[in-house]
C-alpha cells in the first residue's frame, strides 16, 4: 500500500488512535492525557494541512476497499471533504484545548476525552467518505460515540436526553441505511459523482427516487435538525459546553448539513434535484426550519437552550442555500459550513465561560456581566452580531450571498426568510446584548470563581477570542484568496460547470 | 492430492478428538480442565486447516469405506468449514473464561466432559451428510445441552433444564418421524442424493412439516421458543454463551441444508410462513428483553428475537446473496452472544446478582466487561462494520431483490428495539457512582474473553467480503466421493 | 388397507396421543413415560414402513434406525429421571 493511499487514514488515525489509549489511562495522568489530545489534534491539523496543499496542485488522495463484493470503503480528500476536514481539525483542536480546561477536576476525564477523540474521528470519517455507505458508516459511529458526551454529567436530566438523543439519532441512522439501500438496489453504485449519478435513472424510476431522496432527507436531517426531526438537539444541551460546542458546530449537526449538502450535489445532483422539485421541497423545510428556531430561541429563558435554538434556525442556511438551485445560492450555504461553525463554538464557548466563572445559566442573570468579563462579552456579541448579519461579519457574507443566489434562481421568497430570519435573530440576541452591557450588575452572581491572571481561565478565554478573531476574518477578508469564500466558490465552480 | 489427504483426517479429527477427551476428562476429572484446553488449542487448528481444504471443493468421505445407507458419510463445505472454525474459536474463548469462572466450584468437574461432549456433537452436525446422522448427532447436543443447564443446581436450573429436554425430546421425535416417512418416500437418508431431482412423486408434505417443526423446537423459533429464556438464564454463564451462541444454531444449519437441498423446490408459501414467524420472534423477543428484569433473562430473549432474523432465509431463499448473509448473521450473533453473555456472567459473578436496575455501580468495577457489552450490543444493532450490519444489508437487499421489501421494515425495526434494550443496560454506566467494596473479583482472563469476542463480532464486517465469497464458492450438494 | 400401513398409522396415533399427555400433563414422571410412548410409535412406523420394498426381506436400513433410536431414548430418559428425582428432592441433590 502506497502512502498516498494511507494518507486519509492517517488522518483518522491521529485522533482515533489517542482516542484509544486515552481510555486506557489512569484518571490522573493528566500531563499525558493532555499531551496525547492536543498532539493528535496538532498531526490531524498538519497532515489535512499538507492534503489541502496537496489538492491546490490537483493531487488527490483516495482509500479504497472492498467491504462488499460490489462495495466499496472510500475515503477520498475531493475539495468539499477537504473544506469540512479543514474546519473540523481546526475546531477540533481548539476545542481539545478549551475543553482540558473546563473539565479540570471533573470526574471520568479519560472516559470524555476517548469518546471525544471517537467523535471526531467520526466526523471526519464522515467528510471524508467517498460513498454514501463510507458515510452511513461513520454517521452511526458519530451518533454512538457522542451518547457518552451527552450523558457525561450523569444527572437523571442527561440521561434522559441521552435517551431522547438516541431516539432520534438512531432512528434517522436507520432511515438513512434503508434509503441507502434502496438507493443501491436501484443504481447499482453509491460512489459520490460530482454532478450525481442518479440522473441516468430518473426516467425510468422517477416515483422511487423522489421517494428515497425524501427517506435520505429525514435519515440525514435528524442530525442537521430539520425541524421537526430537531427535538434532540434543545435537549442535549445538558452537555459540559464544549460538547454543545462540538455538537453544535463541529461535529453532529455538521454531519447531518455537511449529508445533505452530499446528497444534494453528489448524489442526486443540481439538476436531478432542481427538474423533480425535490430542491424546491428540502428549501422549504429548511426555511420552515429557519423560522420555527427563530420563533422558539425567542421564548427560552435559559442561555444554552437558546443557544440551541438559534442552531437549529442557523443550520438550515446551508439546506436552503444548497436547495435553491443557483451557484451562488450553494457558495453561501456551504461557506455557511466555516461561517456558522466559527460563531457558534465562539457562542457556546462564552456560554461556557459564563457558567464556569460565575455560575450564570439563566438570560436574567446576565446582567450586567459585560463589565466583569469584557473579553468574553466582547466574543460573544461580535458573533450574536455575526448571527444577525450585521455587515461585514461572517453571518453577513452568508445571507448576502444567499440572497443573491436566490434572486438568481428565481426563488424569491427565499429573501423574505432572510431577512425575517435576521429581524428574529436581532429580537432574541439584542436584549441580551443590551442586558449585559448596559444593565445594573446583580450584586453577587450566582457562583462566582475568581482566577488571578485575567476575567477567566486563560485556557478557556483564549481559544474563545481566537475563534471569535477567526469568524471577525472570514467576514471582513471573504473575498481575500484562500479564504472560504474563495475555496467554496472553487468547489461550486465544480458542480455548475455546463 | 495434499488436500485430499488431510481433509478426511481433519474431518475425522474434528469429530473423535473432542470425543476421546471428553471420555478422559470424565474418567480423570482433576486433568479435566487440561483436557478442555487441549481441545482449545487442537480444534481452530484443525478446523482451519479443513476450511482451508475445502475452500477449492466440498469434502465427502465414508467413514471406514462403508457407502450410504449403512455407513457413515462425512461431508463439508466451505460453510460447514467457517462454522466448525467459528465452534472452534467461541469455545477456546469459553474455555478460558470457563476457567476462571468455575475456579471454586465444585461443578467445574462435570462441565468439561459435557462440554466436550457439546463440542464433538456440534462438528458431528456441522461434518454429517446424511439426515439420520444429524439426528443422532443432533441428539448428543441436547443431552448434553440440558446436562450443562442443570449444572446451575438451582432448582430453577434444573426445572429450565427438565423443560429444555421435554422440548428437545419432543422435537428430536418429530424430527425422526419425519425422516422416516422422508426414507420411505426417497429410499434415502443422504442429503445429496435426497436433493438429486426427479427422485420422488409426490412432494413429501409429511416429512417436510414434521422435520421443520422438529428443528423449529429445537431451534427456538417463536411460538416454540418457551423453553429457551429460562434454560438459558439459569445456566452458568459460560453454559449460557455456548448455548446462545452456537447450540440453537445447529437446528438452524441442519434447516437450512434441508432447504438448499432436499426441500429446495418447497412453494413459496411454506417460506413466508417461517419468515413471519420469525419476524414475530424478532417483536416479540426484542420487546419481552425490553420488559425483563434480569440481565440474563435480557440477554436471552434478545437470543429469541436475533433467531428470528435467520428465518427470514426462507422466503427470500432465492434471492442471490441470502445464504451468505446468514451465513454472515450466524456467525455475527454467535460472537456477539457469547460476549454478552459472558459479560453478563462477570456482573453475575462481581455483584452477587443481576438485576438490570441494581447495576449502576458495575462502571466503575468492571469496566472491561461493560464495554464488551457495550460494543457486542453495538453489533447486535447492526452498527458498522459489524458483521451484523453486513449480514442485515445482505438481507434488506435480498428482500429488495425479491420485491418483498416489507421484510425490510422488520429488520430495521428489530435493529432500534436491540438499541432500546443494549442502551438499557449500558446506560447504567453513565449513573453517579457509589463506593466501591465488596463482590467476588473478576480475573483479567475473564474479563478479556468476551471483549475479544465483542472485539471479533465488530471487525467481522471487514473480512465479510472473502467470507462472502468462500461460502458462494463451492455449489452445495455438488460433492466429490473420496475414500471410496 | 395392507397390514404394514395399519402399523404405521397406529404408530402415528401412539404419537399424537403421547404427545398430547407431554403437553397436558404436569407430572415429571408422566411426562417422561408419555415421550418414551412417543418414541414407541415413531419406532412402530419405522418397522412398519421398513417393508417398503416388495419382496421376501424387509429393508435393513430402518431396523438399524430404530436400534440407534431405542440407545438414545434409554439414555435421554435416564437423563430426565435424574432431572425429575432432583426437583423432587429440591434440587439439592450435589
Amino acid at each position: 500500500m502506497s502512502w498516498p493511499e494511507l494518507m486519509p487514514l492517517l488522518v483518522l488515525a491521529s485522533s482515533f488512535v489517542p482516542g484509544l489509549i486515552i481510555f486506557a489511562l489512569p484518571e490522573d495522568s493528566h500531563v499525558l492525557r493532555s499531551t496525547l489530545n492536543i498532539g493528535g489534534a496538532t498531526v490531524k491539523l498538519l497532515l489535512v494541512a499538507w492534503m489541502i496543499w496537496k489538492a491546490g496542485a490537483g493531487v488527490h488522495y483516495e482509500f479504497r476497499t472492498e467491504l462488499l463484493p460490489g462495495l466499496d470503503f472510500v475515503l477520498r480528500s475531493d475539495e468539499l471533504a477537504l473544506f469540512f476536514v479543514g474546519l473540523s481539525a481546526l475546531l477540533w483542536l481548539v476545542t481539545t484545548i478549551y475543553a482540558v480546561g473546563y473539565l479540570e477536576d471533573s470526574p471520568h476525564r479519560s472516559r470524555f476525552f476517548g469518546f471525544f477523540s471517537i467523535c471526531v474521528t467520526a466526523t471526519v470519517g464522515a467528510a471524508l467518505a467517498g460513498n454514501l455507505l463510507t458515510f452511513l458508516i461513520f454517521y452511526e459511529l458519530l451518533t454512538l460515540s457522542t451518547y457518552p458526551l451527552v450523558v457525561h454529567r450523569e444527572t437523571d436530566e442527561a440521561r434522559r436526553a441521552g435517551r431522547v438523543y438516541l431516539a432520534y439519532t438512531l432512528s434517522g441512522g436507520a432511515l438513512a441505511t434503508l434509503g441507502t439501500l434502496w438507493l443501491y438496489y436501484v443504481t447499482g453504485t453509491l460512489d459520490f459523482a460530482t454532478g450525481g449519478f442518479v440522473a441516468p435513472f430518473v426516467p425510468a424510476h422517477t416515483g422511487t427516487l423522489a421517494g428515497i431522496f425524501a427517506v435520505l432527507v429525514a435519515g440525514i436531517g435528524v442530525k442537521a435538525a430539520l425541524v421537526p426531526l430537531h427535538g434532540w438537539l434543545p435537549r442535549a444541551m445538558i452537555a459540559p459546553a464544549p460538547v454543545s460546542a462540538l455538537l453544535h458546530a463541529v461535529a453532529v449537526v455538521k454531519v447531518g448539513a455537511f449529508g445533505l449538502v452530499r446528497l444534494v450535489f453528489d448524489v442526486y445532483g443540481v439538476g436531478v434535484t432542481s427538474s423533480q422539485g425535490l430542491a424546491q421541497g428540502l428549501a422549504v423545510v429548511a426555511a420552515i426550519t429557519i423560522l420555527y428556531g427563530s420563533l422558539r430561541a425567542l421564548a427560552q429563558s435559559n442561555l444554552k437552550r437558546l443557544l440551541a435554538y438559534s442552531t437549529v434556525s442557523q443550520l438550515s442556511f446551508i439546506a436552503l442555500g444548497a436547495a435553491l438551485g443557483s451557484p451562488v445560492a450553494a457558495t453561501g450555504g456551504i461557506v455557511h459550513l466555516v461561517h456558522q461553525g466559527l460563531m457558534k463554538v465562539t457562542l457556546f464557548f462564552a456560554a461556557g465561560n459564563l457558567a464556569v466563572t460565575l455560575g450564570i445559566h439563566e438570560i436574567r442573570d446576565l446582567r450586567g456581566v459585560g463589565r466583569r468579563m469584557p473579553w468574553t462579552m466582547a466574543a460573544f456579541t461580535l458573533c450574536a452580531f455575526g448571527m444577525i448579519g450585521v455587515p461585514p461579519l461572517a453571518g453577513f457574507v452568508t445571507k448576502w450571498t444567499i440572497g443573491v443566489g436566490a434572486l438568481d434562481g428565481d426563488m424569491g421568497w427565499a429573501v423574505w426568510i432572510l431577512v425575517a430570519s435576521s429581524v428574529l435573530n436581532a429580537l432574541y440576541f439584542l436584549p441580551i446584548l443590551y442586558s449585559a452591557w448596559f444593565a445594573t450588575p446583580l450584586s453577587v452572581w450566582p457562583e462566582e470563581r475568581s482566577f488571578p491572571r485575567a476575567e477567566t481561565s486563560l485556557v478557556l478565554l483564549l481559544p474563545t477570542l481566537f475563534t471569535a478573531g477567526a469568524a471577525l476574518i472570514v467576514g471582513l477578508f471573504a473575498s481575500a484568496p484562500y479564504s472560504p469564500l474563495e475555496w467554496t466558490q472553487l468547489i461550486v465552480g465544480k458542480y455548475f460547470r455546463p | 492430492m495434499n488436500a485430499t489427504l488431510t481433509g478426511p483426517t481433519l474431518a475425522v479429527l474434528l469429530i473423535v478428538a473432542p470425543l476421546v477427551l471428553a471420555i478422559a476428562a470424565f474418567l480423570a476429572p482433576r486433568f479435566a480442565g487440561r483436557f478442555g484446553f487441549v481441545n482449545a488449542a487442537l480444534m481452530p487448528a484443525a478446523a482451519a486447516g479443513l476450511l482451508a481444504a475445502v475452500a477449492e471443493s466440498p469434502l465427502s468421505y465414508a467413514l471406514g469405506d462403508w457407502g450410504a445407507p449403512l455407513g457413515i458419510r462425512l461431508y463439508a463445505d466451505s460453510l460447514s468449514g467457517i462454522l466448525l472454525l467459528a465452534t472452534a474459536v467461541i469455545l477456546a474463548c469459553v474455555t478460558v473464561h470457563a476457567r476462571g469462572y468455575f475456579a471454586r466450584s465444585a461443578i467445574r468437574s462435570s462441565f468439561w466432559p459435557l462440554v466436550l461432549f457439546l463440542h464433538a456433537a456440534l462438528n458431528g452436525i456441522f461434518l454429517s451428510a446424511d439426515v439420520f446422522n444429524l439426528y443422532v448427532a443432533l441428539e448428543l447436543l441436547s443431552l448434553a445441552a440440558v446436562a450443562l443447564v442443570a449444572l446451575g443446581n438451582e432448582a430453577a436450573a434444573v426445572a429450565a433444564a427438565f423443560r429444555y429436554l421435554l422440548a428437545s425430546l419432543v422435537a428430536s421425535l418429530s424430527y425422526l418421524l419425519g425422516v422416516s416417512l422422508l426414507y420411505h418416500g426417497y429410499g434415502t437418508l443422504d442429503l445429496a442424493l435426497l436433493a438429486e431431482p426427479g427422485r420422488h412423486g409426490a412432494f413429501p408434505w409429511a416429512a417436510l412439516a414434521l422435520m421443520t417443526a422438529g428443528l423449529a423446537i429445537k431451534g427456538a423459533l417463536f411460538p416454540v421458543h418457551f423453553w429457551l429464556p429460562r434454560a438459558h438464564a439459569e445456566a452458568p454463564a459460560p453454559v449460557s454463551a455456548l448455548l446462545s451462541a452456537l447450540v440453537v444454531k445447529a437446528p438452524l444449519y441442519v434447516l437450512l441444508r434441508l432447504w438448499i437441498g432436499p426441500f429446495a423446490d418447497v412453494p413459496q408459501a411454506v417460506g413466508e410462513l417461517l419468515g413471519l414467524l420469525g419476524c414475530a420472534a424478532i417483536l416479540w423477543g426484542s420487546v419481552q428483553a425490553l420488559r425483563q428484569e434480569r440481565l440474563k433473562l435480557l440477554v436471552a430473549y434478545s437470543t429469541v428475537a436475533q433467531i428470528g432474523y435467520l428465518f427470514l432465509f426462507f422466503p427470500l431463499a432465492r434471492a442471490t446473496a441470502v445464504l451468505d448473509a446468514v451465513a454472515l448473521f450466524v456467525l455475527a450473533h454467535a460472537l456477539a452472544k457469547a460476549a454478552m453473555f459472558l459479560a453478563a456472567g462477570n456482573i453475575l459473578a462481581c455483584l452477587g446478582h443481576d438485576r438490570i436496575k441494581e447495576l449502576d455501580r458495575v462502571a466503575g468495577r468492571l469496566p472491561v466487561s461493560l464495554a464488551a457489552f457495550g460494543v457486542a450490543g453495538a453489533c447486535l444493532m447492526g452498527m458498522p462494520p459489524s458483521g451484523n450490519f453486513v449480514a442485515k444489508w445482505l438481507l434488506v437487499a435480498a428482500a429488495f431483490e425479491s420485491g418483498e421489501w416489507g421484510w425490510s421494515l422488520v429488520v430495521i425495526a428489530g435493529s432500534l428495539l436491540s438499541a432500546g434494550y443494549v442502551f438499557r443496560v449500558v446506560g447504567h454506566a453513565f449513573t453517579p457512582e457509589q463506593a466501591r467494596e465488596g463482590g467476588a473479583a473478576i480475573s483479567a482472563s475473564m474479563s478479556v474473553t468476551p471483549f475479544l469476542l465483542a472485539l471479533l463480532a465488530l471487525l467481522l464486517g471487514l473480512i465479510a467480503a472473502p467470507l462472502v465469497e468462500l461460502v458462494d464458492s463451492p455449489l452445495p450438494g455438488a460433492a466429490t466421493v473420496v475414500g471410496r | 388397507m395392507s397390514a404394514p400401513l395399519l402399523y404405521a398409522l397406529v404408530g402415528v396415533a401412539l404419537f399424537c396421543m403421547a404427545l398430547h399427555w407431554v403437553i397436558a400433563c404436569a407430572d415429571p414422571l408422566r411426562r417422561i413415560l408419555a415421550v418414551n410412548v412417543m418414541s414407541s410409535g415413531v419406532f412402530l412406523v419405522l418397522v412398519a414402513l421398513a417393508r417398503r420394498v416388495p419382496g421376501p426381506s424387509p429393508d435393513p436400513v430402518p431396523h438399524a434406525m430404530v436400534i440407534t433410536g431405542i440407545v438414545v431414548a434409554v439414555s435421554a430418559t435416564a437423563l430426565a429421571i435424574v432431572l425429575a428425582s432432583r426437583m423432587r428432592s429440591g434440587a439439592a441433590g450435589r
